[in-house]
């Protein structure tokens, strides 16, 4: 993964970019599905890995297929990503170790869910169960993020679609 | 890419197994892994698939521009009114217990019609991106 990372940002061909952010996205999901978040792992591998390549092509078809070379050194925003790299790494030690079963996360509200998601909802699959029931206010929200990013996209191209007939004329 | 045989005959037998692991992924997400925006996701990425193999118009007779939009905007309302049938029924917003005469069935019929407005809302909208996004080249050659 790390070896990918780094052609991505060293290839100035986007092609092989967009091809190598396909890559990327499944070996994040098999690292999603190495840690038991098979959910996630599905939609990186259909939305990181499909269509956002797809739609990354489709823009490549319209821009050039090489990319400039930058005005600027690229020291200043290096030093700034390896900082922020080095504080989040920081913040991590801070945290409790992976799957500790004492972990506050663990002890809140996890412990009803798993002994009684099943018995309320009839739903054996506790991640459907929490989603959709328990924190069915959560994800109404989530789908009208999804509608607004929707609409919003609509309203952005179909705009520039008018413009152009208007220039036709 | 129409005329490569080989591509042609894989995306045909690969687009009915899609569409099917789409709908299994979306019906049986109350026991395996998956939901509404996984199944929603996969559906809409194998329209995309066939866009990319038969070309734009052909996944445009498919699914017409203004089914993806009413979509869109269908899931969210069929979210949102699954919470008003709760309010109806004589419970709160989004609650479900009240949906059947048996609390737990009433969880399922809540959660499966929940999952169905996701699953419209996110195949709608990936698709109609990508039209947005796939549809715009030809029109600009147009108007040079």
């Amino acid at each position: 993964m790390a070896s990918t990372a780094v052609a991505i940002a060293v290839q100035r061909n986007l092609f092989a970019v967009v091809v190598l952010f396909g890559a990327y996205s499944f070996l994040m999901a098999t690292v999603l599905v190495a840690l038991d978040a098979v959910d996630v792992g599905m939609t990186e591998a259909a939305v990181g890995a499909g269509i956002s390549t797809v739609l990354l092509l489709g823009t490549l078809y319209l821009v050039r297929k090489e990319e400039m070379k930058p005005l600027h050194r690229p020291l200043l925003p290096l030093a700034v990503s390896i900082a922020t790299g080095a504080v989040l790494a920081y913040g991590t030690l801070g945290l409790p170790a992976f799957s500790d079963p004492d972990a506050p996360i663990h002890t809140h509200v996890a412990p009803r869910y798993i002994h009684d998601a099943l018995r309320e909802t009839g739903v054996p699959n506790v991640v459907t169960a929490v989603l959709a029931s328990y924190r069915g206010y959560d994800t109404l929200g989530e789908v009208m993020v999804v509608f607004t990013a929707g609409a919003g996209v609509i309203a952005l191209l179909r705009r520039r679609k008018r413009r152009m007939k208007e220039d036709r004329q | 890419m129409r005329d490569y045989l080989v591509l042609r005959v894989i995306a045909k037998l690969m687009i009915a197994f899609m569409l099917v692991f789409a709908l299994y992924v979306q019906f049986h997400g109350d026991f395996g892994p998956g939901g509404g925006f996984q199944a929603g996701v996969i559906a809409a990425a194998a329209i995309i698939f066939y866009a990319i193999i038969y070309g734009l118009p052909a996944a445009r007779t498919v699914v017409p521009d203004w089914l993806a939009e009413t979509m869109v905007a269908a899931g969210v309302l069929l979210y949102a009114s699954v919470g008003v049938a709760g309010i109806l029924l004589g419970g709160n917003y989004l609650d479900y217990f009240v949906l059947h005469a048996d609390p737990v069935e009433g969880q399922h019929r809540g959660i499966f019609w929940v999952e169905v407005g996701v699953f419209i809302t996110v195949a709608g909208v990936m698709l109609k991106i990508f039209y947005l996004f796939a549809g715009r080249p030809g029109e600009e050659e147009e108007g040079k």
